[in-house]
């Protein structure tokens, strides 16, 4: 009885990892194809000489078996092993060639921790409020069903949910920023938290590029969110609770809530490709150096380790995402691990 | 408002028609310069005024929205086909079903945007040299756009496969030894029109807004193409000084989104088995 | 949104028989997790602005070591830790920098043959971290560019020198392997700095790609020394406390971001005070002069070499030429004619070009060589005025007539057709547009083509879209030289320098000019030592080349930057990096 939900779950494992695996291939494959030169951004004076070099020694040419194998080895053996000598202090990457990037000759993984937070950040704080605005607006218009009010906010979160971020940032821009003036359009990057004001500061300048984002989340969850209160309220149980003369508070707050949110977590996972979407463009509009800009820069440069790594990474985030969607499904709802 | 899908379509066909059939009128305008007539302000000539060239701004904004709407054609029509392949494929073989299914699982595993900009980075240069910088650039996105977003409408397609192969009329045919292919076209596919048409609607939707983002990212079409993401993303800088130039691109984008998405939605709830 | 999941729901019963907080709970500590899990910024003391210098640039360095990546944006961050022996002002002079003077025949610095040139550096000079320069660090810098793997992208710099001596600490001797009459390019401006041996000690050959401490971090002898560097998003330098002049620099504290766009950057400085100082704007020109009436800052200008110029191919690019197209095998059918040529750049409106594409950062020009002053003609616009009827007189002369009466001019059966490419950039589009506009005027027909920067400027000789293989009859691009002396920049125009299969498709003749007088003119001027007779050289020979229409001048474009109101010191020098006299900036009091 015991191994079989464990045997599921490294099944699920060993599938998983195979799918990672094709998908590094895949972008290794794609990008190996690429045909623009890292060095075209050099200035025109740079003899051929000095070019030939220069691509020698950021190993341009070398056999794609050769740059495959090499990437792999670095991005799935030798960061996860540098990562575990900084967080521990052990020794077992010593000495071992890290990816390095090909426009600023540093590790590629110590630009993706730059990067990091601030992406972290703008997202995490969006899917909060997100999540938050979503819940209570999904309920009521799922109570109110079919009135004007109803209809009214589905008009506008079917608008929030057609717009794409850029529309959005810089209708927002422009209102608060250019026209009102409330609120700075660019984000000041070196910008250091130390004292209130600082922090009012940095959150003054999140204020626009999180709100772009939860406009985002928040239409997707809520369309969702409307859609599976209306099932559930529309189910046995709801009834035969409603006939013994349960209010609609109790009703919403004690029976429908608790069943319509088991699919929220599988939209949130589903829904995150689309969302790290919508933060590469949030960032590349407001200039936020999070790691969907680093992204944008290094393509624009031709820079193929970090712009390989970067895709890996956030088909990892997706897959595991997933992974863990669907171990929180099976967690919440005890029908499925009978 | 309500979302009936009559009205909602005859807005959307209004529309289409409107910006596909009417370039006669305004076509000269949009592409030959005139150094004499430039940065002009709006006037009756020119209702939106002129831009650095001297083109008439307004023509230029129908230009784009044109080639924007036929981008989002293309790119639903690519999607719709590949997606009902692999759905049609998928409902109706036993043996292929699982396997086309992990791969739309991987698929949909794989992040959107990132893929699209890679694709775009990597085969931007051999196609537009092949092909000219505005064919090229038209075929690359259509193709991103429906190499990347079929999964949902195979998703759909093949539940409504399968849904209809369980069927008394499907059984009858097979019984009486029509071939596979023969039921898959004549049969479950006109029955299957309904989420064929929604998900063709929304995929329109989509491939607008893919196309907006690659262009406005500076990774779509070419800076000459007044597509309506790169009339955005010329109008970026002038953001502080004339923010008419971005707004009206970007009214007129979120105008045609809207209506194809209110004709989708409205679609869908109609079609919907829950009504 | 997965419909599929969503309907096998619908169909079942439910029993809730868990706690109903688990559901909040988890989502409320995912949310929470990733918003708290990013940590907050280390603490620094609180500092006035006053303090600090706020610099932009939408383009981020991605490493401070010029050595690795030839970049502007990476030598000009670099400039403000590292420096050189000497560099050039403004005005195009070279000025001692870490040298005690400029070595002369005069002063005997430079020896009697040419061969061999020596510097002295300064007395008492030290490294930020208080050891002292010496001629090794010197020595050691050329061998760290010379070594094999090391892909140094200034290696050219150090063309031709065969050995260095050190007399003594105080002095190096670089020996040249031939008599050179300018021996002024290793260690001066900003590309080649001086580099601590002690440092970079383990970094030579292929390790030098890897040493990442060090390239983040180079110790060197400038004003500022560097705190904190994030490559490709920002660098944060602290004052050098061993700077060799007491009460220099102005300011505590550097901030260089990058990063954003051109536009973001301007405003930053001009409108909003978020910065000082925004280097490399290029922005339209409208954009630019607004903002300049804002009046929060004002703008600087300066013009270097960078000269954008159309260049017409001599030969024919016809496919049907298989392997030997683009080369000298085939002139062109259309535009060997000097005639044809002469018109076509009679056509051009360049006074439009520049309102149309830079405004006040870019001037007209029809020399090839519009700068330093004394390489420049004395009237270098006297070709600026478009006259088309001139143009279509030159192309009847040439027997370019319209003889089916489509518009377009024909000869022998051949139609006046013209394939324009050049590099994804919309001004360059602009340009494309107009200037087939003009053309069509005079019975021209052209077709445009653009090509991303990354291969039309990259050097795979496989590609058939680079600008050196040339599949076009017309081009547009810019190019400049470094330094301020044209010599090796001119001598790329000889003869044996176009690009063929043979040298795979490298090589600085894109036009394919084949000239033995000038060819001459250029072995001349590689023995001439002396300023006056080299000034008049370059200029009869870009003379020659501009002549010829093979080339044609465009616009003679500036760099531009903008300073904040209260921000005095910083003069834009086209010769070198923005930065190049930091340590003089200061807050107006």
């Amino acid at each position: 009885m015991a191994p079989r939900p464990l045997i599921r779950l490294a099944r699920r494992g060993l599938s998983l990892g195979l799918s990672l695996l094709a998908i590094a291939l895949a972008i290794f494959g794609l990008l190996s194809l690429a045909p623009g030169d890292p060095l075209a951004q050099m200035p025109l004076t740079l003899p051929p000489e000095v070019r030939a070099a220069m691509r020698e020694a950021m190993g341009l040419d070398a056999p794609w078996p050769t740059r495959l194998g090499l990437w792999l080895w670095q991005a799935l053996i030798v960061e996860p092993l540098v990562l575990c000598d900084t967080l521990f202090g052990t020794t077992w990457a010593e000495g071992a060639p890290r990816l390095i990037s090909w426009h600023s000759r540093s590790p590629v993984m110590g630009l993706i921790a730059d990067r990091l937070p601030q992406t972290l950040r703008l997202m995490g704080l969006s899917y909060a409020l997100g999540l938050a605005c979503a819940l209570p607006l999904g309920l009521w218009q799922a109570h109110r069903y079919r009135s004007t009010a109803d209809q009214a906010t589905t008009a506008l979160t079917m608008t929030a949910y057609a717009l794409p971020p850029f529309v959005t940032g810089l209708l927002l821009i422009w209102v608060f920023s250019i026209t009102l003036g409330w609120l700075p359009s660019g984000y000041d990057n070196s910008l250091r938290i130390t004292d209130a004001a600082s922090l009012g500061t940095e959150l003054r300048q999140l204020i626009l590029p999180v709100a772009v984002l939860t406009l985002q989340i928040t239409a997707q969850l809520t369309r969702h969110l409307r859609a599976s209160a209306i099932e559930v309220l529309g189910a046995d149980h709801i009834r035969t609770a409603r006939a013994k003369g349960l209010g609609p508070r109790a009703l919403l707050m004690g029976h429908v809530l608790r069943h319509s949110m088991i699919p929220v977590v599988t939209i949130v996972a589903l829904g995150l490709p689309q969302i790290v979407g919508g933060a590469i463009i949030t960032e590349q509009i407001f200039a936020i150096n999070g790691i969907g800009h680093l992204l944008i820069s290094s393509i624009h440069a031709g820079d193929l380790p970090v712009v390989q790594t970067i895709t890996l990474l956030v088909a990892v985030l997706v897959v595991l995402a997933n992974l863990l969607a669907d171990a929180a499904y099976r967690w919440l709802d005890p029908r499925l691990t009978r | 408002m309500s979302l009936r899908p009559s009205r909602a379509l005859w807005a959307l066909g209004l529309m289409v028609l409107g910006l596909l059939a009417a370039p006669p009128l305004w076509a000269p305008g949009a592409t030959a310069p005139d150094l004499t007539l430039r940065n002009l302000d709006a006037s009756f000539a020119h209702p939106l005024g002129t831009d650095r060239l001297g083109r008439d701004r307004l023509a230029r904004l129908l230009l784009g929205g044109q080639i924007s709407v036929l981008t989002g054609l293309a790119g639903m029509a690519l999607t719709v086909l590949l997606g009902t392949g692999v759905g049609l494929l998928a409902g109706m073989s036993r043996r292929l079903d699982p396997w086309l299914m992990r791969l739309t699982d991987l698929c949909l595993a794989l992040p959107m945007l990132p893929m699209m900009l890679l694709v775009v980075m990597l085969f931007h240069g051999p196609l537009t040299a092949a092909l000219g910088q505005t064919v090229g650039s038209f075929v690359l996105i259509t193709t991103v756009i429906g190499l990347t977003s079929w999964m949902q409408c195979a998703r759909l397609i093949r539940a409504e496969v399968l849904r209809l192969s369980g069927m008394e009329f499907t059984r009858a045919a097979q019984a009486m030894g029509v071939p596979p292919w023969q039921v898959a076209i004549r049969h479950i596919l006109p029955n299957a029109m309904a989420p064929l048409v929604t998900s063709a609607t929304l995929a329109m939707a989509s491939a607008m807004i893919a196309e907006s983002t690659l262009s406005f990212l500076g990774l779509g079409f070419p800076p000459g193409t007044p597509s309506l993401g790169s009339l955005l993303h010329e109008a970026l800088p002038y953001l502080g000084t004339d923010p008419a130039r971005a707004l009206a691109p970007g009214a007129l984008f979120a105008l045609i989104v809207l209506i194809v998405t209110w004709a989708g939605e409205s679609l869908r709830q109609s079609y919907d088995p829950r009504q | 949104m997965d419909f599929v999941q969503l309907k096998d729901l619908r169909h079942n019963r439910f029993h809730w028989t868990r706690r109903p907080a688990k559901t909040h709970a988890i989502t409320a500590v995912i949310a929470l997790c990733s918003a708290l899990a990013t940590p907050t910024q280390p603490l620094a003391e609180t500092r006035s602005h006053g303090d600090t210098l706020r610099l932009r640039n939408w383009q981020a360095p991605a490493t401070l070591n010029p050595y690795l990546s030839a970049g502007a944006k990476n030598v000009e961050a670099a400039s403000i830790v590292l420096e050189p022996l000497a560099r050039t002002n403004p005005d195009g002079k070279l000025v001692p920098w870490l040298a005690r003077s400029i070595p002369t025949l005069e002063n005997g610095g430079i020896a009697a043959d040419g061969t061999a040139i020596t510097w002295r550096l300064r007395d008492g000079l030290t490294w930020s971290d208080g050891t002292p320069v010496t001629a090794a660090d010197l020595r050691f810098t050329w061998e760290y560019c010379m070594a094999e793997g090391a892909g140094c992208a200034q290696a050219m710099k150090f063309d031709g020198v065969s050995r260095i001596d050190i007399p003594d600490a105080q002095t190096v001797t670089l020996h040249f392997d031939a008599p050179r009459p300018m021996p002024y390019q290793a260690f001066v401006g900003p590309e080649t700095p001086v580099l601590q041996q002690a440092q970079f000690a383990d970094c030579l050959g292929p390790k030098a790609q890897t040493c990442s401490a060090q390239n983040s971090a180079p110790i060197g002898t400038g004003p500022f020394v560097v705190k904190d560097f994030q490559p490709g998003n920002m660098a944060e330098f602290t004052a050098n406390p061993a700077y060799r002049t007491p009460g220099k620099p102005g300011f505590d504290r550097v901030i260089l971001q990058g990063g954003g766009d051109a536009a973001g950057a301007a405003r930053a400085v001009l409108q909003t005070n978020e910065a000082d100082f925004a280097a490399n704007l290029q922005l339209p020109p409208e954009v630019l002069t607004s903002m300049q009436t804002a009046g929060g800052g004002r703008l600087l200008t300066a013009f270097g070499p960078l000269l954008e110029r159309l260049v017409f191919n001599l030969t024919d690019p016809d496919p049907a030429s298989g392997a030997t197209g683009s080369t000298r095998a085939h002139p062109h059918p259309i535009l060997s004619d000097p005639s044809v040529r002469a018109a076509l750049s009679l056509a051009l409106d360049r006074k439009a070009l520049v309102d149309l594409g830079y405004g006040p950062a870019g001037r007209v020009t029809c020399a090839l060589i519009p700068a330093p002053a004394r390489f420049a003609p004395a009237q270098p616009e006297d070709c600026a005025d478009q006259d088309l009827a001139r143009a279509r007189a030159l192309l009847d002369q040439a027997g370019w007539r319209d003889t089916n009466g489509d518009g377009l001019r024909d000869k022998d059966g051949r139609p006046l057709r013209l394939d324009f490419q050049t590099s994804v950039n919309p001004v360059r589009q602009d340009f494309q547009v107009v200037i087939q506009d003009w053309w069509r005027q005079i019975g021209v027909e052209t077709n445009l083509r653009a090509i991303d920067a990354s291969i039309f400027f990259g050097s795979d000789p496989a590609n058939p879209d680079t600008f050196q293989k040339f599949d076009a009859d017309v081009q547009m691009f810019a190019s400049a030289f470094a330094g301020t002396d044209p010599g090796n920049f001119l001598a790329g125009w000889r003869c044996e320098n176009i690009p063929s299969p043979e040298t795979d498709w490298q090589g600085a003749n894109i036009a394919r000019i084949c000239d033995p007088g000038f060819d001459a003119l250029s072995a001349q001027l590689a023995e001439t030592a002396d300023p006056e007779a080299r000034a008049q050289l370059v200029q009869k020979m870009s003379r020659r080349l501009t002549d010829s229409h093979a080339l044609v001048p465009l616009v003679h474009r500036g760099r531009v930057a903008a300073a904040a109101k209260d921000l005095e010191g910083p003069r834009l020098n086209p010769w070198g990096s923005p930065y190049w006299n930091i340590a003089e900036w200061r807050r107006a009091p």
